[in-house]
C-alpha cells in the first residue's frame, strides 16, 4: 500500500461514495469522489488518480462507457468496476476493455483491500518498468538505427548478413553517419554479443599512448607505468574490437596491428611472453584509404586485411526521406530526456531540414533538434528554433527542382571541372570516393575516363 | 470531566470483558473510563434486509452523547456494516469523537474454532484502541506491532499489540494537550505482539 496513492470513487449513491472514501482515508489514501461520469471526467482532467473505482449502473453515461472514455484518454489508467450481483456479463465486457478487475456490491472488505493493493502494485511495476527500460536504453548506449530509405535498408541488410560471421568489417562513411552504431549492431548480432565491444578511437590518442592503450603494459615497462595494465586487444578477448578512424594509425602501429591480426597474439609492452587473443575486428574510417595506399601512407597488406567486407554508410543528404523520421525520433527522445512537452515539427522547419545539406549528418541533425528543444517553445519545433547556420543556408538548394536532379547536376559539374579525376572531385564534394562512385552509378553519369567501381 | 465513555450495545452478559476493556483504555489513553447504558434506540440502526446494523447510523447516535464526554466508544455483539461493504469490524469518525466496534467477527467460533474468551477480549481491546485512534485523526500505520496497523483479516489483529508506536502516540498526546488534559497517554513499556 502506498500512502501517496490516490483513489477516485465514481458512484451515484452518496452513501457508497461517502463510506468508501472514509474507508480508504483510514488507510492513508488520498480520496476523491464523483457522482456521475461527467464529474468524474472533469476530476480526471484536473488531476491524476492512481485508481478509479467505477459503479457500473449510473444515470446518464454508465460505468462501462465511462471506463471506455477513461481508457481512451489514458490507456495507463487503472479502473475497477463495482457491480451489483448478477450483472457479471457487463463486468466481463469491462474486463475485456481493460478494466483491472471488478467487485460485486456489497463489497467484501478483504476483497476490496486486496484488489486495490494489487492494482496499485501493478501500476507501480508498470511505471517502474517504463523507467527501467528507458534507463537501460540510455545505459546500454544502443539507440536503434532509424531509417526507412532504400540506402539505409541496404546497409542494415549487409550488416545483418555479416554480423554472425567472424569476418573483419570496414565501415566507411562521413563523420556523423553512425559508423559506431553499425559496429555496435554487428557486434550485437554476432555470437560474441555476450562479451564486450571495445572501441578505440585511433585518432584521439597520441602514438605513444595508443601503443600502450592497445597492447597494455607490464609494471615498470616505462616511466609512469606503475601498474600492469591490460590492453584493448586483451579486453576485447571473446568480443569485438572496434577501431575508429583507422586511417590515422601511424606506420609502426599499422605493422603491429597487422602482426596481431596474423598471429592472434599480443605482447604487453615490457612483457616477454605473448598472450593469445580472440576478437573480431571492425574498423571505421571517413578517409580515402585507397588513395592513402597509393600514396604509401597506409599499408596495402593491412588495407586488404581489414577490408574483407566493406559497408558504406550513406550521408544524410543521400537519404533525405529519412530526415523527417530521424527528426521525430530525436524530438521524442530529447523531449522525454529534457522533460519538454514538444509534440511535432512545424512544416516550415521540416521543409528547411529537408533542403539543408547536413555536412555533419545524423549527429548534426540530432544536435540541431536538441538545441531547438532548448531554445524553442513547446509544442512545435519552428524553423527559427533550428541552429542559425541552418537558417542562414536557407537558400542553399533551390526548392523547385527535385533533390536528385540538383544533386546530379552538381556532381556532374564538379566532375567536369576536375576532368573526371574521381579523387579530386570527391575532395571538392567532401565525400569519399566510394560514395562518389556509387553516385555516378546511381545517376548514370558517364565519361570515357570512368573506371570500374572497386567492389567492397 | 473529560473521559472515555464506553457504551455497551447488545453486548450480552459480558461484564468481565467490559471491565477489561475499560482498564485497558484507561491505561493506554491515561484518562478515566466510564460505562454508560445507551441513551438511544439502537434498533433504528438496523437494516432489516441485511439483518445487520449500520455502523454509520450507530456512530451518529453515539455522537449525540449527553454531557461533556471526550470520546464515546460503542461496543456491540451484533454484526456491523457500511452500505457498500459486506461488514466492518468497527467504524470511527476520522477525526471526531465517536467510534464503534463489533465483537461479532472477532470471536473464534465464527471461524469454526472452539470458543476462546481470552482471545476475544484481547482482540476487542486492540480494536477499541484502534478505532479510538482514528478519532484522533490517525490513519493506518505501518510500524510493526503498532495498534494502528491495518487488519483486513481477523488473524492480523492477533499480530499487533494494543499499543501505539511512538509516532502515533505523539499524535494522541498532541490532541490530549490541546484538550487541556496534559500529556497523559502512556507509552508502551514494551510492545508485545
Amino acid at each position: 500500500m502506498s500512502e501517496a496513492s490516490s483513489i477516485l470513487i465514481v458512484d451515484d449513491e452518496f452513501s457508497v461514495r461517502d463510506s468508501l472514501e472514509h474507508w480508504f482515508r483510514r488507510d492513508g489514501y488520498r480520496t476523491g469522489s464523483a457522482k456521475d461520469a461527467e464529474e468524474a471526467l472533469k476530476r480526471l482532467d484536473a488531476e491524476s488518480w492512481d485508481v478509479v473505482l467505477i459503479d457500473m449502473k449510473m444515470p446518464g453515461m454508465d460505468g462501462l462507457e465511462l471506463q471506455r472514455r477513461i481508457r481512451a484518454q489514458d490507456p495507463q489508467a487503472v479502473t475497477i468496476i463495482l457491480t451489483a450481483y448478477g450483472s457479471v456479463e457487463s463486468a466481463v465486457v469491462a474486463l475485456k476493455e481493460g478494466a483491472f478487475d471488478y467487485i460485486n456490491k456489497p463489497i467484501d472488505p478483504d476483497e476490496l483491500a486486496h484488489v486495490v493493493q494489487r492494482a496499485l502494485e501493478q501500476k507501480r511495476l508498470r511505471t517502474e518498468n517504463v523507467a527501467l527500460k528507458a534507463k537501460l536504453e540510455e545505459l546500454s548506449g544502443l539507440p536503434r538505427i532509424v531509417g526507412e530509405s532504400r540506402e539505409i535498408h541496404k546497409v542494415l541488410e549487409l550488416a545483418r548478413a555479416v554480423a554472425p560471421t567472424d569476418a573483419t568489417v570496414l565501415i566507411r562513411g562521413e563523420s556523423g553517419t553512425g559508423k559506431e552504431l553499425i559496429a555496435q549492431a554487428i557486434h550485437t548480432g554476432s555470437h560474441r554479443r555476450y562479451f564486450a565491444m571495445v572501441p578505440v578511437n585511433c585518432g584521439a590518442l597520441p602514438d605513444t599512448l595508443l601503443e600502450s592503450e592497445l597492447f597494455g603494459h607490464e609494471r615498470g615497462a616505462f616511466t609512469g607505468a606503475q601498474y600492469r595494465r591490460k590492453g584493448r586487444f586483451e579486453m576485447a578477448d571473446g568480443g569485438t574490437l572496434f577501431l575508429d578512424e583507422v586511417g590515422t594509425l601511424n606506420p609502426k602501429t599499422q605493422v603491429d596491428l597487422l602482426r596481431v591480426l596474423e598471429s592472434k597474439e599480443v605482447t604487453r609492452i615490457g612483457a616477454s611472453k605473448p598472450i593469445k587473443v580472440d576478437f573480431r575486428l571492425v574498423c571505421a574510417t571517413n578517409q580515402d584509404l585507397e588513395q592513402m595506399v597509393t600514396e604509401g601512407r597506409f599499408r596495402e597488406d593491412l588495407y586488404y586485411r581489414i577490408n574483407v567486407v566493406g559497408i558504406h554508410l550513406p550521408a544524410l543528404r543521400e537519404r533525405r526521406e529519412d530526415i523527417p523520421l530521424l527528426a521525430r525520433h530525436f524530438l521524442e527522445r530529447y523531449s522525454l530526456q529534457m522533460n519538454r512537452p514538444f509534440r511535432d515539427i512545424s512544416p516550415e522547419a521540416l521543409d528547411l531540414m529537408l533542403r539543408y545539406p547536413w555536412p555533419g549528418n545524423v549527429r548534426e541533425l540530432a544536435n540541431a533538434i536538441e538545441r531547438a528543444l532548448v531554445v524553442g517553445k513547446p509544442p512545435l519545433v519552428r524553423s527559427e528554433d533550428l541552429p542559425l547556420s541552418l537558417a542562414d543556408r536557407r537558400e542553399i538548394l533551390p526548392a523547385g527542382d527535385s533533390l536528385a536532379e540538383v544533386e546530379k547536376a552538381h556532381i556532374r559539374s564538379i566532375l567536369e571541372r576536375s576532368d573526371w579525376n574521381i579523387s579530386k572531385a570527391a575532395r571538392v564534394l567532401d565525400i569519399d570516393r566510394v560514395t562518389l562512385y556509387n553516385k555516378i552509378r546511381k545517376f548514370e553519369l558517364s565519361s570515357s575516363a570512368a573506371v570500374p567501381v572497386h567492389a567492397p | 470531566m473529560s473521559e472515555i465513555v464506553l457504551v455497551p450495545i447488545y453486548l450480552g452478559e459480558r461484564p468481565g470483558l467490559l471491565r477489561g476493556l475499560a482498564r485497558c483504555l484507561g491505561e493506554v489513553f491515561g484518562v478515566p473510563v466510564e460505562v454508560r447504558r445507551p441513551w438511544f434506540d439502537p434498533e433504528r440502526s438496523l437494516d432489516p434486509e441485511r439483518g445487520q446494523y449500520s455502523s454509520t447510523l450507530l456512530l451518529a447516535q453515539l455522537q449525540g452523547a449527553p454531557g461533556d464526554a471526550w470520546r464515546v466508544l460503542g461496543v456491540t455483539g451484533i454484526d456491523l456494516f457500511i452500505p457498500v461493504l459486506t461488514y466492518v469490524f468497527g467504524e470511527a469518525q476520522l477525526p471526531g469523537r465517536a467510534a464503534v466496534i463489533s465483537l461479532h467477527r472477532l470471536s473464534t467460533e465464527l471461524y469454526g474454532l472452539p470458543p476462546d474468551e481470552e482471545r476475544l477480549a484481547d482482540r476487542a481491546e486492540k480494536e477499541a484502541v484502534h478505532e479510538l485512534g482514528h478519532t484522533f485523526g490517525l490513519v493506518h500505520c505501518r510500524q510493526p506491532g503498532c495498534v494502528m496497523g491495518t487488519s483486513t483479516y481477523v488473524e492480523e489483529i492477533d499480530l499487533k499489540s494494543a499499543r501505539f508506536c511512538d509516532e502515533c502516540l505523539g499524535m494522541i498526546r498532541t490532541e490530549e494537550e490541546r484538550a487541556g488534559l496534559g500529556v497523559v497517554a502512556r507509552p508502551a513499556d514494551r510492545i508485545i505482539w
